[in-house]
């Protein structure tokens, strides 16, 4: 038993059973997870610091967080004096806050003023951020994506196209900063000109690389049913790639959040990278978490919520999309006839 | 008589033949040459001089040992390959590129996967400018001549082989086309399944006025559903003979065993694999058996 169950978990390209898979998932964030507390609650763990509960004699403030050589060096001289020690309990440094207060931190960020007036609630922030990446995947899917279309299609594209564009894509979005500044100012524009810099050239080779994928002998067939040129772009192509070219969209889609952070802190800082760093400056590190947190978050959801959509959307590919979507999709007329079917 | 059995045509088969040849000629080929050049530069001669014609409703085969160049013959006739010499003419007007008289089914199964079974069989009325609801009762006529009514909102994925390759049929035939380009559509299929398939295309060629050319390299095949076969040979592609086939209409499964069946089939047979005169190439075994396990 134990040994085919063993070998059958490492079977070469298999898929595992559904609950196996299920528990692996779930352990993929949970094993993680217990770490950070084992580290956080268990002071046997780590725990290189010791938090200062009652000051004595020390120098120490109550509730600071210092290093264990100095707190026992300091105790140490003050029992040498016949003085009151400290006593504190082993902690980890500020850096490393505990799950249960990023927990806290996850309400409270979004309910503490900003210490300066004109600083922003999180919430703008993260609004700031979204509205940032909104724009520049939009300005980049609506010339990209065409164009890689073009280029997957038609020799002719590609070969104008794709040299300077493979090029292209090596220069770091980065380092236009200080251009993008002098051209668009210190506000939004630069920070979207850089996402879409890193979106737009690669997007335009993966699509057209996908473009290229789609079976030849479709488009022959479609021909000999008598397509036009165009005809072939609109009803063979396009609807051909589309379940792809929406996987290369999620996909696309993270690179630009990638791109988000270091566009941020070109001219003004803004937006949740903003936040992040002026949380850092205060050494407030259970917002810095959270705020990480949300960002894995609302990524990990607007994909799930996309890999969905795109179920529902291409019932040709034979994938079950979730009961909820599947029925948001009936009532705007998607997706449909797949039901009835199931049972033929 | 002095004649080889496979041309030996009883009155009937021979009236047959006589009134088949009088029907007009809708594929006329004259001529056809078709050159490669290999990865290396060399050119590589795929068809040479190739001369045929074929008649209105008549159900013609192309047959001939791999790389006589079959796939490309059809291919140059559906559009999608241009020759480098000779002349082609559907109902007398040259063939310049692909179109929907010349309706194709692949060996592969080239059903369009995001479009429903009427969707796809829908599709050439629709590039034809054909309105929503004309297409979809045409449509259906042909998939019900298919016998796939049940299916007709299924996605190809959810069919069978067989099954995509009688919407590919339905898909092709709604268009009209003048002449219906098969290659080697069962090519893919169990031998069962094949031989349903088989049945199936001599139905719908008995029933729908339509004239087929179809690549094949399956020897019974060719003979239970043609009435001529253009046998070809390789290197370079050239016709070796066109052969009328003496087996009697309406085809039906029993006739396999007839005498002019397989005479027929000898015949090709001989044609595409000639008798072997020198030596079998034999690998250079040795004997790896241990003593006493011998086969024989």
């Amino acid at each position: 038993m134990s040994l085919t169950l063993g070998s059958s978990w490492f079977a070469v390209r298999k898929e595992l059973p559904p609950n196996t898979g299920k528990l692996l998932t779930f352990l993929s964030f949970v094993i993680p997870f217990g770490l950070w507390c084992l580290v956080s609650y268990v002071p046997i763990f780590w725990h290189p610091n010791m938090t200062v509960l009652e000051v004595g004699d020390t120098y120490f403030e109550e509730g600071d967080n210092v290093k264990k050589v100095d707190f026992f060096e300091e105790n140490q001289r003050k029992l040498d004096n016949e003085e009151q020690p400290a006593v504190g309990r082993p902690s980890n440094p500020v850096y490393l806050p505990a799950p249960h207060e990023v927990a806290i931190s996850f309400y409270t960020a979004f309910t503490t003023e900003p210490r300066l007036k004109d600083e922003k609630w999180l919430h703008e922030s993260l609004w700031l951020s979204i509205k940032v990446i909104f724009y520049a995947f939009m300005l980049s899917s609506i010339f990209g994506v065409p164009l890689g279309i073009l280029c997957g299609t038609f020799d002719f594209f590609r070969k104008l196209h794709e040299p300077f564009i493979e090029f292209f894509r090596y220069l770091p979005a980065p380092c236009f900063g200080a251009l993008a500044i002098a051209i668009l100012g210190i506000y939004q524009a630069p920070k979207i000109a850089i996402v879409f810099i890193g979106t737009f050239f690669q997007q335009v080779l993966v699509i057209s690389s996908t473009t290229r994928k789609l079976d030849l002998s479709l488009l022959e067939a479609a021909q000999t049913l008598g397509a036009t040129r165009f005809q072939l772009l609109t009803r063979v192509v396009l609807p051909g790639i589309l379940p792809d070219l929406h996987r290369d969209q999620r996909i696309l889609l993270g690179w630009a959040w990638t791109y988000l952070i270091v566009a941020e802190v070109v001219g003004t800082s803004t937006g949740i990278t903003w936040f992040i760093n002026q949380q850092g400056k205060y050494r407030i590190f259970d917002n810095v978490f959270a705020a990480i947190m949300m960002i894995g978050i609302l990524g990990l959801i607007s994909d799930w919520l996309l890999q969905e959509a795109g179920k529902v959307m291409f019932p040709w590919k034979g994938e079950r999309a979730n009961p909820v979507f599947r029925a948001i999709g009936r009532m705007f007329r998607v997706g449909q006839a797949d039901d009835e079917l199931e049972e033929a | 008589m002095d004649k080889p059995v496979y041309q030996q045509q009883s009155p009937q088969v021979a009236e047959r033949f006589a009134k088949l040849k009088q029907r007009p000629v809708v594929l006329d080929v004259e001529h056809l040459g078709k050159q490669f050049l290999s990865p290396q530069g060399e050119i590589i001669q795929a068809l040479q001089d190739v001369s045929f014609h074929v008649h209105r409703r008549e159900f013609m085969s192309v047959i001939g040992p791999s790389g006589c160049g079959k796939s490309t013959l059809i291919r140059i006739v559906a559009g999608l390959e241009t020759p480098t010499s000779g002349e082609i003419n559907l109902d007398g007007t040259p063939i310049t590129g692909p179109g929907p008289d010349r309706g194709m089914v692949f060996q592969s199964y080239t059903l369009f996967p995001w479009l429903t079974v009427k969707k796809n069989v829908m599709f050439g009325l629709k590039m034809s400018g054909h309105g929503e609801v004309e297409a979809e009762q045409d449509a259906m006529q042909w998939i019900e001549l298919v016998g796939l009514s049940r299916f007709a909102n299924a996605y190809p994925h959810q069919l069978s082989g067989g099954m995509k390759q009688r919407v590919a049929i339905a898909r092709a035939l709604a268009n009209r086309p003048r002449i219906l380009l098969m290659d080697e559509p069962f090519g893919a299929l169990d031998a069962q399944t094949r031989a349903q398939m088989q049945a199936y295309l001599m139905q719908i060629w008995e029933n729908v006025d339509v004239t087929i050319m179809f690549i094949t390299h399956d020897l019974d095949e060719a003979v239970y559903l043609s009435d001529r076969i253009l046998v070809l040979k390789a290197n370079p592609g050239r016709v070796d003979e066109m052969v009328e086939v003496p087996v009697a209409h309406p085809r039906e499964p029993g006739q396999f065993l007839n005498p002019e069946f397989l005479a027929t089939k000898e015949h090709i047979e001989h044609l595409i694999h000639p008798p072997v005169t020198e030596e079998i190439e034999r690998l250079p075994i040795q004997r790896m058996t241990p003593v006493g396990d011998d086969v024989y």
